[in-house]
């Protein structure tokens, strides 16, 4: 199929972008469209253009590198995927697509469509871990039984692969599924419980910090989220803070 | 004497890592602090030794090339986690371990080393619960296993098919904690692009700032490469778009052997080549052999309907399907090992089997299991004479429970429903068990250069198990170096700060911007893509699942011919005080094109088939395991450790000549 | 505690504690007015008693007030500073793909809501406030007849369709407003986890059921006059 690209070209974390139409011909609808991207780059590379800079790695839906902001949703119109899994089958011959960076003031554009994700980072240093030495000492895995539910709730949350679509598609661009679903992950778990209260009021401490939005409940996150994190981890996040809260002020 | 020493410590094995972790030296607390530590790469090697040696007190600086390090590409492990915890009680014991992966690995590995890691397989597990790793669990509420390729026990641990993630999140986790603390410096989205040795000794890096192109210089008083495999040499792989050997290749081409590039496992469960677009293959995980049974049509016939779309595979008689697996090893069956399991389903293709219209396909067939299953769940809900449907429904929830992600991953790629209809597989490069060459503390040959997890060769021999890639890493971050490293370390107590103003980080630092200044001024008309596709292309053919002296001479030639082209004809846009991607890949480019030839070289010298490596030369010819892969264990049981030497032509052999004491060397047989 | 209310999700709980006012507040409301459909007395009697009541006067009604103005004030700080956290827009928004447009418009809602508010003050509200304390005349008695005003001045409102109409227009807009923030204002206090569906039918009923109960009262005295 034949396509007409509208992509966001930006040199650089200080410089302005702007929007810029790009043909591509010959489309496989079995492509992915990282691999429809490829293309175009090739494409750009022969006649001696830039080719458009986006984060990619594993093309495989789990790195979350990965990103961008396809027809106006966060890794396009598919569902439960990221933008390496989508597949040009699910657009039209001679569509129009629009491509766009991750938009959030706490997600700077570095270049094009590659933006800076680190904010990410700092909310996990902040409290997203257990603090356990790495010595291998500690007590036998099987010492701890913990309910099949729970288990398996933990990993729905900590299915997370921080890629940030809940952020981009957010209106407020609120961090909050993000931040909920690893609060969300150690606080269903008996060994997260020790730390549940600095843990909880420090990562929201550093995510209001970092400049995201507050979250209106839209549920928009939760549909756009490649790995369908549940709306009711922020629920409990919100939860977790009161208690916290309480216990200490 | 060869000029290799594995420093294998003396005694039975059983005792050789406890003797030796009392006997090492420690560096004392205080003194760790004025000790700086670098590692490159932040997967489940380079993130677990980041964080155990920041623990344990040491400065360290780790680099990624993503933006974070819970990008590594361990994250994209699926299947689970070898331990030897017999929690199942079936038999599973630190011995087998060390057995089954010395088999698996057909006797290509180093004894103690595979010792070593089986020992500790337990602790890890212990570790990741820590962490808060949410491992499967079973409805008592303790850890649940699964069976894996090439074993008779249950001992896989795992998190749904997302165990790599799982565990590169609890070290990432770690990673974090000690970043919080000051202790670990993170430098994401910066690439290592060379090593700095002083008086011999590794004591820094040259790394590029991947967002500004800044050439920076940073110094320790010990470097630690942890940047996994070079399987993209085949351009197409199940590895990352960005894995890449340039840290590798770079260390060896400053002294550190290469050993045993040609020992790559080709993996049988990836999903097939669609077009020349494609960019990577995707594998399935190998959990998907313990239900899934694997088959071609045994009528040429049935093959050409197949082939054409005229007929569908379900349609076709149990009597006209070829099981191939099953029928050529009734023991193991669908889990023989990854290497066996693939050459056989090349076989079949090569036959004119395959079922794709490639030809270059085989089925996964869940049929059976979703019967199976599906009359055990009618029995455990008490519905008394079931309807087929209904089986097929309470089957096709077991199924989805265990491995509804690859199957939902199957269906977005293929767009065809393998609950419904058998998937269709291929093998695809996935792992290299060859590697920089390391001794028993996982140094390289340059004092002070460690190389840990998949990017060294250690405990894999020809082929990998399933679910030991994980082990191996964590095992190596967590609990091996971090002991090993302090023994060199406790000699630089007094050395004092690294200072990065001396005359060898300036040679080092002009040879890396003398490159990057002839990518970025030459005049060339081809992409990269254009000659890491080329050279995939013969790597694939001539240097694949089964490799023959023509052809690999001929690949020697042909990728030395590509790379002379590459030399001329590369084209870079943009600058190189930016981001640029383009820049990024000639340089892994680059360093693939030099690896490729001593790759086939490596294959050419060994004139023997074992593992993953299999030489058409070397197969036997009767008795019960006529056409089976060959191993000549008398000529060839040694580690090739190759030492740079400008062409990778004129590498030199050194050889570790290989001693089995505790197993007894024989033909693998999984009939 | 400060340190909760200074935080993103402290402002959220905020938020939703005054809804669940507001929420409450509208039961009450529509209780008293519905028996103007079959009562006049008890409407009559329900509506001097609010109105003459020290603790509602002074005790509830100050906190409504509170309440409103709080939820509102707070809606738009929110609602600006999350404005604020994307600076440059997409060129493309597909909203609709993933959220509902109520969900997406709660500020427009609440905007519609404030301006019939302010109506509905200057139609009930401001005369009862002049008449009690500004004239002093608590009685509740229409002037110069028996009975009481409470009923009459109602159905008297009434009369006029644009004003039918414009209540009707908020009435909607305060469902729509509902079939988002009643779910919402539960999750943000975290109660909606594990009964996510229960808690949606309920808010979805209530939503439905408490301005059309305004509706039909405001059609029923337009056409009952």
């Amino acid at each position: 199929m034949n396509l007409t690209l509208k992509i966001w070209r930006q040199k650089g974390p200080q410089e302005k972008g702007k929007m810029v139409d790009y043909k591509v011909s010959d489309i496989s609808e079995h492509m992915s469209f990282l691999e429809m991207m490829d293309v175009l780059n090739e494409q750009l590379v022969n006649s001696g253009e830039e080719p458009v800079a986006f984060d990619h790695d594993c093309r495989e839906g789990i790195c979350g590198m990965c990103s961008l902001h396809i027809n106006g949703e966060a890794h396009g119109p598919d569902r439960g995927i990221t933008t390496c899994q989508l597949h040009m089958r699910m657009f039209k011959d001679g569509e129009t697509i629009t491509i766009e960076p991750w938009r959030a003031k706490a997600f700077p554009v570095i270049k094009d469509l590659v933006v800076d994700r680190t904010a990410f980072e700092r909310i996990q240093q902040a409290g997203g871990y257990i603090s356990v030495n790495t010595s291998g000492n500690t007590q036998d895995a099987n010492a701890i039984p913990i309910s099949k539910h729970a288990a398996d709730e933990a990993m729905d949350a900590a299915a997370c692969i921080g890629c940030g679509a809940c952020v981009a598609s957010c209106k407020n661009s609120s961090a909050m599924l993000f931040v909920g679903a690893k609060v969300s992950q150690f606080a269903l778990l008996p060994q997260g419980q020790v730390e549940a209260v600095d843990r909880v009021k420090n990562m929201v401490a550093q995510m209001d910090l970092e400049g995201f939005g507050n979250c209106t409940n839209t549920g928009a996150c939760e549909v756009e989220c490649p790995k369908e994190i549940s709306l009711e981890n922020i629920a409990r996040m919100n939860r977790e803070l009161v208690k916290a809260s309480l216990i200490k002020f | 004497m060869s000029v290799l020493d594995s420093k294998v410590p003396k005694g039975p094995i059983k005792d050789k890592w406890t003797t030796y972790k009392d006997k090492i030296n420690l560096v004392n607390p205080a003194n760790k602090r004025h000790i700086d530590v670098i590692v490159v790469g932040t997967g489940l090697a380079g993130g677990s030794a980041a964080a155990s040696l920041a623990e344990l007190g040491y400065n360290v600086k780790a680099f990624a090339y993503q933006d974070s390090p819970r990008r590594a590409h361990s994250i994209a492990a699926q299947g689970g986690i070898n331990a030897a915890k017999n929690y199942m009680g079936d038999g599973d014991s630190t011995y087998r371990l060390f057995y089954d992966t010395v088999k698996g690995g057909d006797y290509r590995s180093r004894e103690a080393n595979v010792y070593r890691l089986a020992e500790v397989s337990a602790n890890i597990i212990d570790q990741c619960v820590a962490q808060g790793v949410p491992f499967a669990r079973d409805y008592g509420g303790l850890l649940d296993n699964r069976s894996f390729g090439g074993v008779l026990v249950s001992r896989t641990f795992y998190a749904k098919g997302q165990t790599g993630q799982q565990l590169l999140l609890g070290c990432y986790s770690a990673m974090n904690r000690q970043i919080a603390r000051g202790k670990i410096e993170m430098y994401n989205r910066h690439e290592m692009l060379d090593v700095v040795k002083v008086d011999g000794k590794a004591r820094g890096i040259i790394a590029r700032n991947l967002i500004t192109g800044e050439i920076e210089r940073h110094s320790a008083h010990a470097v630690v490469i942890a940047t996994g495999g070079y399987g993209n040499v085949y351009f197409l792989s199940t590895n990352a778009m960005g894995s890449n050997a340039t840290a590798a290749w770079k260390i060896h081409k400053k002294g550190a052997f290469f050993a045993n590039p040609c020992f790559t496992q080709i993996h049988p469960t990836c999903i097939p080549r669609s077009g020349d677009y494609q960019s990577k293959l995707t594998l399935m995980s190998e959990s998907l052999r313990n239900d899934g049974r694997i088959w071609v049509p045994k009528n040429m016939d049935d093959v050409k309907g197949i082939q054409e779309g005229t007929l569908k595979p379900t349609q076709l008689k149990e009597e006209d399907r070829d099981y191939f697996l099953e029928r050529r090893y009734p023991a193991f069956g669908n889990l023989v090992p990854r290497d066996v399991a693939s050459r056989a389903a090349k076989e079949r293709c090569d036959a004119g089997h395959g079922v794709n219209a490639t030809g270059e396909a085989v089925y996964l067939d869940f049929a059976a299991a979703i019967e199976r299953y599906g009359t055990e769940q009618a029995k455990i809900h008490g519905v008394s004479n079931p309807t087929k449907e209904k089986i097929i429904e309470l089957g096709e929830a077991v199924i989805e429970e265990k491995y509804g992600n690859l199957f939902q991953m199957y269906e977005k790629i293929i767009d065809e429903n393998p609950y419904k209809t058998p998937m269709m597989i291929y093998p695809a490069t996935h792992y290299t068990m060859g590697g920089v060459w390391v001794d028993y503390n996982l140094m390289t040959t340059v004092p002070g250069l460690y190389c840990i997890g998949e990017a060294n060769f250690s405990d894999h021999g020809a082929n990998r198990l399933g679910a030991s890639a994980l082990m191996q890493g964590l095992a190596d971050g967590y609990f091996v170096l971090p002991y090993t490293i302090g023994d060199y370390l406790a000699d630089d107590i007094r050395t004092g700060p690294i200072s990065t103003s001396t005359k060898e980080f300036d040679e080092v630092e002009k040879e890396v911007k003398d490159r990057i200044d002839f990518f970025m001024n030459n005049k060339g008309t081809k992409s990269v893509d254009h000659f890491h596709k080329r050279l995939g292309k013969v790597m694939w053919d001539k240097v694949g699942m089964a490799r023959n002296e023509k052809g690999l001479k001929e690949a020697m030639a042909e990728i030395k011919e590509i790379r002379e082209e590459f030399w001329k004809d590369v084209k870079v846009p943009g600058s190189h005080n930016e981001m640029n991607l383009e820049l990024e890949k000639a340089g892994r480019v680059a360093d693939f094109l030099e690896l490729g030839e001593l790759f086939a070289k490596d294959a050419l010298v060994r004139e023997e088939s074992c593992g993953g490596h299999f030489r058409e030369e070397s197969v036997e010819l009767e008795g019960e395991q006529k056409g089976e892969a060959k191993r000549k264990d008398k000529e060839f049981a040694f580690v090739s450790a190759w030492e740079y030497k400008g062409e990778p032509a004129d590498a030199v052999l050194h050889k570790e000549q290989l001693e089995f004491k505790d197993i007894e060397l024989k033909q693998r047989s999984y009939k | 505690m400060s340190g909760f209310f200074n935080s993103s999700i402290g402002r959220k709980y905020a938020m939703a504690l005054s809804a669940f006012f507001l929420i409450i507040f509208l039961v009450i409301h529509l209780a008293v007015n519905i028996t103007s459909l079959f009562s006049e007395d008890l409407f009559n009697q329900l509506s001097h008693f609010m109105g003459t009541n020290p603790l509602i006067q002074f005790a509830m009604q100050p906190v409504l007030i509170f309440g409103v103005v709080f939820h509102f004030i707070m809606g738009f700080v929110l609602e600006l500073k999350n404005k604020g956290s994307r600076n440059v827009k997409y060129a493309k928004n597909n909203g609709s793909a993933n959220s509902t447009w109520m969900s997406r418009n709660m500020i427009y809602s609440g905007l519609v809501i404030l301006a019939f508010i302010v109506l509905h003050f200057i139609d009930f509200w401001i005369p009862e406030l002049n008449t009690k304390y500004v004239q002093g005349d608590m009685s509740g008695m229409l002037a110069g007849e028996e009975g009481f005003r409470y009923f009459e001045e109602l159905q008297h409102k009434f009369v006029e369709p644009w004003r039918v109409g414009a209540y009707i227009v908020a009435f909607i807009l305060l469902a729509l407003h509902l079939l988002h923030g009643f779910t919402s204002a539960f999750q943000s206090v975290g109660a909606t986890m594990g009964r996510k569906k229960t808690m949606k039918n309920i808010g979805k009923a209530y939503s439905i059921l408490i301005p059309l109960g305004f509706i039909v009262i405001a059609l029923f005295h337009h056409f009952n006059h």
